[in-house]
């Protein structure tokens, strides 16, 4: 294996609410309750774009590898895989034995069924374009599976999660979104579909013959409830035993008896940071001094502390912190009013007609920031940027824009000043698309257009080698770059706040969350709360 | 009466294609392109990517067009595929032939805004009349002030207000969605009683922020058939009151009535959005926000064309209703 | 006005709870109008050391989400939620009167399309059409006006119709044709000046009905956007720690309520006053 991660040191939290009895024994049995906000659209992971339909589909299929609780990768289909010298041929060889919950057995040819489905123009799928630059895909024997590579490509291995795996008994010469198996489908997972009720439920049921060994708790509840506030009152009604928090909830609103005595709550940090992106083809964000004065003007402690209560931590790069591409040693911008002045005077930005607001060339310094509607950690913080730039004398608008109509009519169009936007991190430290000065173009991620020619060839030599000491000296060097030229103000990591009813045992808060081993979740027998006739 | 109701009928067609005209092209109007929500600002997908999509759903057709394509379908009522990613036909998100009736969106929505007028008029008919005829009293200022508070007050707060005062503090309801977790392992009694307990909140909900306008309407037709001459007669040949009120006014007085609930309908649907949002329940209005917030245009279009119809069927069934009532009429 | 005005008012007096209604709509009026003296705070003054506190001498109302000043919020908040509903409705009440006119002076033809034009728009579940236009062409202030006022026209177009339907054939209005007048003359200048009342009466149960839809799409996340204040984008707020702030959903939803209520008191008090067939004892 060429990658290695670097741990976890005192990174997931878990707070002792009550003492697990060493001797309860894992059984089998009750169900698990989960609200969500959304509904899931389609369970077939390649198809879906929402996290509804990922969390669900999630439990139904399984991958060829999957990222290890230290953010390492293991085999989860694949027993093992060979990698060759240069990087661009991985034999994958599979698991035996590894059943469909039809019965039929799983092989390398589903492997390839999957792949082939993914690649064909055919399939409205947006993950296309990892599976693209593989050159060649052979199935040589019943569990064994060779792809081939036309350049070094260093995401390669952990592409091959569950968006590849499709049953090629059931779907072979159909229309794949037509299928019946969007709504009903087949996998090998711990859990199976038993009942999907549109608006209400998905009933996941456990699969007595998973592979890695028959899931404890016998039913997983997806249960549908549109409203945030409804869902907090469910919780404590007993209705769902599991949700995700908001900053609020998690330090204010479940900080009592009742909630200690019946549940337990996590946090782990997310692989994802929020950021003020700066339009550089408008002239005033041109001047590199006036993003330094406005990074100097803004207090990122304060806004993890209103916004996240905590809940999350100041962000100084592309990176998560505490995994290996993160580099600590940057430059940071310290909440200094005096520096932020003297940068603006020195960019020509004065108040020369004492109304408050700096000017040049006879224009006031005044801009919007847009952001995305419904989000309101994103509204609160740019709001929290409003009042602190107009400390020194910036007038700001924050305007809150409809998703679709914020990307394509002002992101795409590059019609915008300043942006508060997230980008979701994948595990893989390349981020060619966002930060090559050849993504530019209208619809591309490089939507700032930012432009370095030191950066470009640091991008592309961190993907094309799988050296992971060469990869982490160019990851280091970009994000040295980056916080001295922002581009981008990062501004916080936030934290997942799950809360799980009490109950339910055996959950290893890691790196990656919480539910990467929820099948071998369980209830103690005496604490079993639904009875499931089966 | 049949060659009335037949007219009524073939009225109702180019009002329908109105609504759809109206809301396709409103609709419309919109910036953005719904396969942007998919892209969901993921850096792996690519403009050609997105490109190949758009042209997958034919959004790269004239407006006009894809107009014409739709009422082309929808007369044999097929709304087209959803946007979302599920791309299931909308007909069979609102009406899903393969579920039990009572887990149909559409169902749900109708059952739900049909009970809850029916408590409406069982409490706005009674309330209306005592008002009227205690006209300016205590009583009457009181429902004055309670209908017009249920009007004024924002659903959703009193609804929140409300589990948490009877799902949290008293245990006594269910927060949300349509049946319990063990529904299944219930008896019938116990299913019949699982629904209704659920209903509780909802329907309450809406009857009383529907209640003001009915129980109004109530009042003042009331006042007005009271001061008609041939009740005055009636009065002036010494019938008891009760009488009066209960056996001449208030058969005339009903009359308005029928086509105020007729009118009600477009209310009581839209209100439905605020109600199965906030009570989980698994509705058409709960869907139309979902297809409203992802673009999902022949979701909502669909949506939009179901409401009317169910409108002009309320319509209809209550100048129906207005006929058999009222002799006058009968004899057009 | 089918009466003077004293007599108006002597009828409007003795309905008390319109009077009291009466009250509060001018209470609220004068402090939307001086909600910059009136606010002890800037109701965007973030603090990070009074985060959700409850109501307290400094912050009589207690504070939000963001450390702001929940009085001084509801103070501006009245001025957008207010200004929401009079445009609202103003928007409403132009269109309505002109269709209402050009339907009931002319007759015919323009009658029947603008009458079949009302029949389609209120067979439009309306709140699904605000809903899905709003959500598309994005919530600013504007357009939530704009679009509940070109939504809710219909029933003042009907109102006015049949006022002139009653009117156009009266003497005044056949005097003026007689010599001469324009129509226009003779629609604005002489009919509906006449049939202003109803209008009126309905205008002001619409302003109430309009500040409750935009709490409605606030509760949607598609209101007024925040950081701009409405008691409707307060109360969603407020929604989301019911049980932890109880001062961030009481105060806005009791404002809502009460503010609904004294509209359709005022509204319910002007009708019967002016309607002269309400008037007791006379037929």
């Amino acid at each position: 294996m060429a990658v290695i991660f670097q741990g976890n040191e005192g990174l997931a939290s878990h707070e002792p609410a009550d003492i697990v009895d060493i001797s309860d024994q894992p059984t089998y049995g009750d169900a698990l309750i989960t609200g969500s906000i959304g509904e899931p659209s389609v369970l077939m992971p390649m198809l879906a774009g929402d996290s509804a339909s990922h969390d669900v589909a999630g439990l139904i299929f399984n991958g060829l590898v999957k990222y290890d609780t230290d953010l390492g990768v293991i085999g989860d289909l694949a027993e093992s895989w060979d990698i060759s010298p240069d990087g661009l041929i991985i034999t994958f060889h599979l698991k035996k034995n590894v059943k469909w919950t039809d019965g039929v057995e799983f092989t390398a040819d589903d492997v390839m069924f999957g792949y082939k489905t993914i690649i064909d123009d055919k399939t409205p799928t947006p993950y296309k374009e990892d599976y693209l630059q593989v050159k060649k895909a052979e199935v040589l024997d019943r569990y064994t599976f060779r792809v081939t590579y036309g350049k070094p490509f260093a995401p390669s291995l952990t592409t091959w999660g569950n968006l590849v795996v499709l049953p090629k008994h059931l779907l072979e010469g159909k229309d794949i979104t037509k299928s019946d198996l969007t709504r009903k489908p087949v996998g090998m997972g711990p859990y199976f579909l038993n009942k999907w009720t549109s608006g209400q439920e998905v009933v996941l049921d456990s699969n007595k013959t998973y592979f890695e060994g028959r899931p404890y708790i016998d039913r997983y509840i997806y249960k549908i409830i549109p409203d945030s506030a409804t869902m907090f009152l469910e919780l404590q009604a007993g209705g769902i035993d599991m949700m995700g928090l908001t900053p609020i909830q998690y330090t204010k609103q479940t900080d009592t008896d009742f909630f200690r005595n019946n549940f337990q709550r996590y946090r782990y940090p997310q692989f994802s940071y929020t950021y003020m992106g700066f339009n550089l083809k408008h002239p005033w964000f041109k001047d590199k001094r006036v993003r330094q004065a406005i990074a100097h003007s803004i207090d990122k402690s304060e806004i993890v502390d209103v916004v996240l209560f905590g809940l999350g931590s100041p962000s100084t790069g592309p990176y998560v912190p505490n995994t290996w591409p993160y580099n600590p040693d940057v430059r940071k911008y310290a909440y200094d009013l005096k520096t932020a002045r003297h940068l603006l005077a020195e960019a020509g930005w004065v108040d020369t007609d004492g109304d408050g607001i700096l000017e040049k060339d006879g224009r006031s310094f005044e801009f919007t920031i847009l952001t995305n509607q419904g989000n309101n950690l994103r509204i609160n913080t740019a709001t929290i940027i409003q009042w602190r730039l107009a400390k020194i004398g910036i007038k700001v608008n924050v305007r809150a824009v409809e998703w679709s109509t914020f990307i394509n009519e002002f992101v795409d169009k590059r019609r915008f000043e300043v942006v508060i936007l997230g980008w979701s991190i994948g595990i893989d430290p390349d981020q060619f698309d966002i930060w090559h000065s050849s993504k530019t173009k209208e619809k591309e991620f490089n939507f700032v257009s930012y432009s370095n020619a030191a950066v470009d060839d640091l991008l592309e030599k961190g993907r094309r080698t799988f050296n992971i000491e060469e990869r982490k000296k160019a990851y280091f060097r970009i994000q040295e770059i980056l916080a001295e030229e922002l581009p981008y103000i990062f501004l916080y990591v936030p934290d997942a706040t799950p809360v799980v009813h009490s109950r339910i045992k055996g959950i290893k808060p890691t790196t990656i969350g919480i539910s990467y081993n929820l099948y071998k979740w369980y209830v103690p027998k005496g604490l079993q709360k639904h009875r499931i006739e089966q | 009466m049949l060659t009335y109701l037949v007219k009524r009928l073939l009225e109702m067609i180019p009002t329908l294609l109105g609504i759809t005209l109206i809301s396709f092209f409103i609709i419309h109007l919109a910036p953005g392109k719904p396969t942007d929500v998919l892209a969901e600002l993921n850096p792996k997908i690519t403009p050609e990517a997105r490109e190949k999509l758009e042209k997958y759903y034919g959004l790269d057709k004239p407006i006009i067009v894809q107009y014409g394509m739709w009422v082309k379908r929808v007369v044999g009522f097929d709304f087209g595929e959803s946007f979302s990613t599920d791309r299931r036909p909308v007909m069979e998100k609102i009406w899903d032939t393969k579920q039990p009736l009572l887990e149909r969106r559409l169902f749900i929505t109708f059952m739900l805004n049909l009970l809850s007028m029916f408590i409406i008029l069982m409490i706005a008919i009674p309330l209306g009349i005592s008002s009227a005829t205690h006209q300016y009293s205590l009583f009457d200022k009181i429902t004055t002030l309670v209908v017009f508070t249920g009007f004024a007050m924002p659903a959703f707060w009193f609804a929140l207000l409300l589990m948490l005062f009877f799902g949290i503090h008293l245990h006594w309801l269910p927060i949300s969605g349509l049946k319990s977790v063990n529904y299944e392992s219930l008896p019938l009694a116990g299913q019949i009683w699982d629904r209704v307990r659920h209903l509780i909140l909802p329907i309450f909900v809406s009857a009383f922020t529907g209640l003001a306008a009915d129980s109004r309407y109530m009042r003042s037709s009331m006042l007005e058939v009271l001061r008609q001459d041939y009740i005055t007669a009636a009065r002036a040949k010494g019938l008891p009151e009760r009488t009066v009120i209960y056996k001449h006014a208030l058969k005339n007085a009903l009359l308005p009535i029928i086509t105020i609930m007729g009118l009600s309908v477009p209310g009581l649907i839209g209100g439905s959005v605020i109600f199965e949002n906030i009570f989980g329940i698994p509705g058409m209005g709960q869907l139309f926000y979902a297809g409203v917030m992802q673009r999902d245009y022949p979701l909502v279009m669909g949506i939009l064309t179901v409401g009317a119809i169910l409108t002009l069927t309320g319509n209809l069934l209550a100048d129906i209703g207005y006929m058999i009532a009222d002799p006058r009429i009968r004899a057009r | 006005m089918s009466a003077s005005g004293g007599i108006f008012w002597k009828r409007f007096k003795r309905n008390r709870l319109a009077l009291w209604g009466g009250i509060v709509v001018i209470v609220l009026f004068l402090i939307a109008i001086f909600a910059d003296i009136l606010s002890p705070f800037e109701p965007d003054a973030i603090d990070r050391r009074h985060i959700l506190e409850p109501p307290t001498s400094l912050h009589p109302l207690g504070t939000d989400d963001l450390g702001r000043d929940v009085l001084s919020r509801m103070i501006f908040g009245s001025r957008i939620s207010l200004s929401v509903g009079f445009v609202a409705v103003g928007i409403a009440s132009v269109i309505g009167m002109i269709f209402g006119a050009l339907a009931g002076y002319y007759g015919g033809w323009p009658d029947r399309i603008i009458m079949r034009f009302i029949d389609i728009m209120l067979s439009i579940p309306t709140f699904f059409l605000i809903l899905a236009v709003i959500a598309f062409i994005g919530p600013s202030i504007w357009n939530i006006m704009i679009v509940i006022g070109v939504t809710s026209w219909m029933g003042i177009a009907r109102l006015v119709r049949a006022e002139f339907l009653s009117l156009k054939e009266r003497e005044f209005v056949l005097a003026a044709q007689a010599i001469g007048a324009g129509d226009l003359r003779i629609i604005f200048g002489h009919i509906m000046v006449n049939s202003m009342a109803p209008v009126f009466v309905s205008a002001i149960l619409g302003v109430a009905s309009a500040i409750l839809v935009e709490s409605a799409l606030s509760f949607l996340g598609i209101g007024i956007q925040p950081p701009i204040p409405s008691w409707g984008n307060i109360l969603t707020i407020g929604k989301d720690n019911l049980e932890i702030a109880w001062w961030l959903s009481i105060f806005p939803g009791i404002a809502i309520l009460v503010t609904g209520l004294s509209y359709y008191l005022v509204g319910e008090g002007l009708r019967d006053a002016l309607d002269p067939r309400l008037r007791s004892g006379s037929k």
